[in-house]
């Protein structure tokens, strides 16, 4: 027996007091630092995958849409654009580099993108099993693809036409698998890849079944990715595109910004009501130790006239309180961890994102700390209650 | 040895007691006995260090109280001094062995043997592992002498032991009281208003 063997015996002598403070703790500290981990992961995970993408070019319509889709692979496209028009946009002397991208048919759900090679070395993609493709209808498989779809080389896709999983399929031929990516967690993992011209064969044929008005001889790509050669073309550059041509040009790393900003409002809010259920809790948890401390005057005093000191029972009072908001800062880390579970499994099953992360954040060590001071701030009057106690006028009351 | 010379103590200049000396050998058991308001509870605070005396001498086994600081008096307190309450205390989240051992911790000792042959001699082992509210008064009675002498004390103060038992329970608890304090060799000081007890005891003071 010890006095922190006390306080826990205390503790559980009263179950019920006791988790109703445990509980808005947990809750409190659940919600700040499950607000703390997505953020984190979905910021890394966006600025990951930006990968130094300076401008994005495709048709007119919502700039973030335009990003969301080409960059993050996670909306719709907001339409086509000519290839004879983005290229002149390529070849603009400010333009260090330029990938094409294509969409326009899925397998199973997951996008297949018509593009250059190097969009695999912007995402520093290696191939696992065997090489890139050097026909048209030949597809490089991204890990989770292949994953969850059991892919193997050799595997013939039948795509459908469309980004969801719900299109016509096509009932001409399919994809051949030549090669698996190895996973390089970015946005490649959910794709799967392929050359520009099987984009464009795939549906010219299937044009040609349906619709012969439609001008063959034109060719068309999604969106185009860019990166300057000199990063102060940033300001001038996606305002002249978007004034003088019909396409539209669109900067990642400002559309994110404006994202999170939007988003940051409603993080703020929610992590200010979570701080309040943090206050509400270590008031509880005064309230609780106060009214304690009533009930249990005389045992506080036999406690003394068995010899303990002062400081030792004040010490037994605090670690009471501090062994309930650690408790409740461990189960409250827990509790948010499985949230983020939660959470990636939701995004993974609708956007094929997941979040994986389970360092603890440099914010969380100030939680601990927030539920230390808590502990101790509550359980200050108290502790000073008793330190103060006249023993021999509570047990001549007796 | 316990001598007190002309203690006098008083509540905020308003009561005033002022007590008679004590004058106790070695292997001596004291009677104090007084009616209510006489200052019984005040001078077994007195023994016992929870008080400090407004003036004169209370040396308990060569240590004069007053001059110990309260520290001091903790400590002289669980090495000394084993209290039996009129009504029982105990630390109501932990069991009866559990209080025992609580005693023991606070004392810095450790002996579980010693835990064990209390509870024996007192009948009530086979209640080790019941929270204190689950024992009937007789047995809180007795499991509150047994905190009262866990840690060897040279000294016992009882306070109002047998107040509200009747003449059977009351001789029993006496008795229980008095050969516990031999068997553990301990003085036993018994502060009361019931005269019934005077009979157990040969020297007695009358406050």
């Amino acid at each position: 027996m010890n006095i922190f063997k006390l306080s826990i015996k205390n503790i559980f002598n009263k179950p019920l007091s006791s988790s109703i403070s445990l509980s808005l703790l947990i809750l409190g500290i659940g919600i700040i630092s499950l607000l703390l981990q997505l953020n984190t992961l979905i910021k890394d995970q966006m600025d990951n995958n930006l990968r130094g993408i300076d401008m994005v070019v495709g048709a007119k319509g919502s700039p973030l849409q335009l990003i969301l889709a080409s960059v993050y692979h996670i909306d719709s496209p907001t339409g086509n654009i000519s290839l004879k028009e983005a290229e002149k946009v390529s070849k603009n002397r400010m333009v260090g580099s330029s990938i094409k991208l294509l969409y326009g048919d899925n397998y199973k759900g997951f996008r297949i993108v018509g593009t250059e090679k190097k969009f695999i070395d912007l995402y520093k993609g290696t191939i696992k099993e065997g090489k890139k493709w050097n026909n048209p209808y030949e597809v490089l498989v991204g890990s989770k693809v292949y994953e969850k779809l059991k892919i193997n080389l050799g595997d013939v896709l039948i795509s459908s036409h469309g980004l969801r999983e719900t299109g016509q399929p096509h009932e001409n031929g399919g994809f051949t698998v030549v090669g698996l990516l190895k996973p390089s967690n970015s946005v490649i993992d959910q794709l799967i890849i392929t050359s520009p011209e099987s984009i464009w064969d795939i549906h010219d044929t299937h044009d040609h079944e349906n619709d012969d008005e439609h001008e063959h001889d034109e060719k068309k790509i999604t969106a185009m990715l860019i990166k300057f050669k000199s990063p102060m073309n940033i300001i001038q550059f996606p305002r002249q595109i978007n004034e003088n041509t019909n396409l539209q040009a669109a900067v990642p790393s400002y559309e994110i910004s404006r994202l999170f900003k939007l988003f940051g409002f409603g993080i703020e809010t929610l992590s200010y009501l979570a701080y309040l259920i943090i206050i509400v809790s270590g008031f509880s948890l005064f309230i609780n130790l106060f009214n304690s401390m009533r009930e249990r005057k005389y045992e506080m005093a036999l406690i003394r006239t068995l010899g303990a000191s002062r400081f030792q029972l004040s010490t037994m009072i605090i670690f009471e309180s501090l062994v309930l908001t650690i408790s409740g800062f461990v189960l409250g880390i827990l509790f948010s961890r499985f949230g983020v579970m939660f959470v990636s499994s939701l995004m993974e099953e609708s956007i094929n994102y997941n979040l994986s992360s389970f360092k603890i954040l440099n914010e969380e060590y100030w939680l601990l700390g927030l539920s230390i001071l808590i502990g101790i701030i509550s359980s200050l009057i108290p502790a000073i209650q008793v330190y103060k106690m006249n023993i021999s006028k509570i047990l001549a009351d007796a | 040895m316990i001598i007190t010379k002309e203690v006098e103590f008083n509540y905020d200049n308003q009561i005033f007691f002022k007590f008679q000396d004590i004058d106790l050998k070695s292997n001596e058991n004291l009677l104090i006995i007084g009616n209510s308001g006489v200052g019984k509870t005040t001078l077994m605070h007195l023994l016992a260090g929870l008080l400090k005396s407004n003036s004169g001498s209370i040396k308990l086994f060569d240590k004069e109280l007053s001059q110990l600081s309260s520290h001091q008096l903790d400590r002289f307190r669980k090495n000394n001094i084993g209290i039996v309450f009129q009504r029982p205390h105990f630390v109501n989240s932990l069991t009866v062995k559990e209080n025992l051992q609580l005693a023991q911790y606070i004392a810095n000792k450790n002996d579980n043997n010693r835990i064990e042959s209390i509870l024996k001699n007192l009948n009530i082992f086979d209640k080790s592992n019941k929270k204190t509210n689950q024992l009937s008064q007789g047995e809180k009675q007795r499991a509150s002498i047994a905190l009262a002498i866990v840690n060897s004390p040279k000294l016992i103060l009882a306070d109002e032991p047998t107040s509200s038992l009747d003449d059977t329970n009351c001789s029993k608890v006496i008795k229980l009281l008095k050969k516990q304090a031999t068997d553990f060799g301990a003085q036993l000081i018994v502060i009361t208003h019931d005269s019934r007890l005077k009979e157990h005891f040969k020297k007695s003071i009358e406050l």
